[in-house]
């Protein structure tokens, strides 16, 4: 953990749905940029926590705070879900993808950066002249496009429909398209689900260099340990809504509690394999 | 391969035969009663006559169709496959533009440009492809909302009618002419958009569908009830028509009129012909509006919100501002349809405003394929030649109209053009 404060810092969150405690008072702090995993068997609250934190649920007790460069301290428990991405630049990807599927991948792109080339346009009257304004801001959001496109090495799919492409692919547009919202925090929920060995290195060398030379905090949700261990600084560990370990990883790796919530009581002595995790 | 394919999707001769005898089996019991047996007046008794030969014919006439149908079901199955087979073969399907949609596009407005000249004489014609201009433009309208924004709308004729509406009561009582209400009109409309827009921001499909169809109904019921107002069941009479930039279409008189000004001897046909160019010219202005809103963050977020509006927040898309854009715009261009209509008619009453007319507008835009703006001319034409055309057959004319729609949504699903054009492309330098 870094020695400034903390990008984000969850306090006391608590969400309950009826008499189902979905998450149940987890403190947590995320530093800039670093990639912080969340990690916990299925139905551990991963999933809710995310969507507190962008404004798809509002939480029962508790709260986000983050720690925006030019805005100030922002409290995102009080935001719309549009706004946590628009202002606090807070933005996820989704467990089951979400992408435009009958649009283009670059549309998808596109339309991810709607609020700038929406403020260009005019109320759509720059737009509707093509006013040279909005031909810049237009040029502009394409350029953006293009070069996470060819960084993330989808150039070759720009112009074909989104929902026709490989599953491994759509979840890297779908990491682009986040990208494209300029995030200060990137919330990824299961960014390797479905993807093969190759793949999944490769999302590795993305997280890693997104972090280290984007300067992006990431939040990374994952039950694939080959991915969560190799690239995470920091470690949280859910099960029930609970915080029950957090640290470093091989902290983790050798931490009673998380063998216990992942493997049972029997085998604590058993160290925890990548292999043995994968659900 | 193709062995293969046969021997999964066709069946073999015998069973081909089989399977007729027993259609035509079905067919020669139904017969017996409805054919083989009828009943003849001899003298003022009735008695049962045969006749064996027609039933005999119509089970061979079964036997046969059936064999035919079958063998062009499997024979077009096999063909289907084989195009989707490839179809995965060349990989991912191409989103380029088909070049003869494109002709398709620009035949269909050199048609209707020179259309009225070629038919001046005739003024079923021109009224008739009038009508069908007010369905493209209200089909375009509606593509706004439930083609691009994805929002079920069962009530796009409240719009049409407050627009026919506004531009009535003003022209009546406040005789404003048909420019200075079209703008009016318009905003209006949009107005009405907003406020239907509001209390249906959450809901979605079969949901929105039910507020909207009640929706378009309470504007109905509003006008038949208003009587100071909009008259009542008996409507507004004697709207004003259009005038050509303040020359009016009247036999000559005082006042210069078309004919006069322009030296031309007068036809009543002149007024018909103008009207048909003016909506030409309001349906073609809409398209180029809509065609260009499409191209906009607006219209991109419009076809975003109709793929995923999860999707559309986590971006930072303000949904309620997106889906109220798409009604207001949609119930702008609803409203001056609605102006036409009544400028055109001279005469609106609730009448004109049923839930048919949402459903007929709804179907244009389903049946041309969502989205799809030359699928909205297609459809307008066949629903509304279709009829048209079925005068012949009297009464059998609904039964024909919608086997036709059954026949188009079972051959293609999608609609006429189910194609989607994407509103912008990187190879080739970037820009559309």
């Amino acid at each position: 953990m870094s020695a400034a404060s903390p990008l984000l810092s969850v306090e006391r969150l608590t969400m309950r749905f009826g008499g189902l405690l979905a998450i149940d008072d987890l403190s947590l702090d995320v530093a800039a940029r670093q990639i912080t995993g969340v990690i916990g068997p299925n139905g551990a609250g991963k999933t809710t926590f995310f969507n507190c934190l962008t404004g798809f649920y509002k939480p029962t007790i508790g709260s986000i705070r983050l720690n925006h460069p030019q805005r100030g301290v922002m409290r995102l428990e009080e935001l719309a879900s549009h706004q946590v991405a628009r202002t606090a630049q807070v933005v996820r990807t989704f467990q089951n993808i979400r992408l435009f599927p009958k649009m283009t991948v670059l549309e998808n792109l596109i339309v991810a950066q709607h609020n700038a080339l929406q403020h260009a346009s005019r109320f759509s009257l720059a737009g509707i002249f093509a006013l040279p304004g909005y031909r810049r801001a237009e040029q502009a959001a394409m350029d953006k496009a293009v070069g996470w496109l060819k960084r993330l090495n989808l150039i070759d799919k720009a112009d074909t429909a989104a929902g026709d492409l490989p599953y491994g692919m759509q979840r890297r547009i779908e990491i682009a398209r986040a990208l494209c919202v300029d995030p200060l925090l990137l919330c990824l929920d299961e960014p390797a689900a479905g993807l093969n060995p190759r793949e999944s290195a490769e999302l590795n060398e993305l997280l890693k260099h997104l972090a280290r030379d984007e300067g992006i905090a990431i939040l990374l949700i994952e039950h694939d340990m080959s991915v969560v261990m190799n690239v995470s600084d920091h470690i949280c560990v859910l099960n029930y809504g609970r915080k029950i370990a957090e640290g470093a990883p091989l902290q983790i790796q050798r931490d009673p509690n998380v063998i216990k919530a992942y493997l049972g009581e029997e085998d604590a002595d058993e160290e925890l394999h990548p292999e043995a995790v994968q659900p | 391969m193709t062995t293969l394919v046969l021997a999964h999707q066709g069946i073999s001769p015998a069973e081909r035969l089989k399977d007729a005898a027993a259609v035509s089996f079905v067919a020669l019991l139904l017969g017996i009663p409805m054919i083989g047996l009828t009943t003849v007046d001899q003298g003022g008794a009735l008695r049962i006559a045969t006749r064996w030969p027609m039933l005999f014919a119509f089970v061979a006439a079964c036997f046969a169709g059936r064999l035919l149908l079958r063998y062009g079901l499997d024979h077009w199955r096999l063909r289907k496959l084989a195009r989707e087979q490839a179809v995965a073969a060349a990989g991912a399907r191409s989103l380029a533009t088909s070049p003869l949609l494109t002709w398709i596009g620009w035949g269909a407005l050199g048609v209707s440009l020179v259309l009225p000249i070629v038919f001046s004489d005739n003024r079923y014609v021109v009224d008739t492809a009038t009508t069908v201009l007010i369905y493209v433009m209200l089909g375009w309208g509606l593509n706004v909302v439930v083609g691009l924004a994805g929002l079920l709308d069962l009530g796009y004729v409240a719009f049409y009618a407050v627009g026919a509406y506004t531009y009535g009561v003003l022209a009546t009582q406040l005789g404003w002419t048909f420019w200075q209400a079209l703008p009016v009109a318009g905003l209006m409309a949009a107005t009405f958009g907003v406020i239907l827009g509001w209390p249906t921001l959450r809901l979605r499909g079969d949901y929105l569908a039910i507020v909207t169809l009640g929706f378009g109904e309470i504007i109905r019921v509003i006008l038949v009830n208003w009587t100071e107002l909009s008259g009542g069941p008996n409507g507004i009479s004697s709207i004003p028509r259009p005038s050509f930039f303040g020359l009016p279409f009247k036999p000559p008189g005082d006042d210069p009129t078309f004919a006069s000004f322009f030296g031309l001897e007068y036809s009543p046909n002149q007024r018909i012909i103008f009207l048909y160019y003016l909506i030409l010219a309001l349906a073609l202005l809409t398209n180029l509006f809509v065609s260009r809103m499409r191209k906009l963050p607006i219209g991109r977020a419009w076809e975003a919100m109709r793929e995923d509006e999860i999707a559309c927040k986590a971006m930072g898309i303000n949904a309620r501002n997106v889906k109220l854009s798409a009604f207001a715009i949609g119930a702008m261009l609803g409203g001056f349809a609605g102006v036409f209509f009544a400028a055109r008619q001279g005469f609106i009453s609730p009448e004109s405003f049923t839930f048919n007319e949402s459903a007929i507008i709804l179907a244009i835009v389903v049946l041309g394929g969502m989205g799809s703006q030359l699928g909205v001319v297609l459809a307008s034409l066949v629903l509304v030649l279709l009829p048209e055309l079925g005068r012949d057959f009297a009464e059998y004319r609904m039964l024909i109209f919608g086997a036709a729609m059954i026949l188009i949504m079972v051959w293609k699903p999608g609609g006429i053009l189910s194609h989607r054009e994407p509103t912008l492309r990187y190879l080739g330098g970037g820009k559309q």
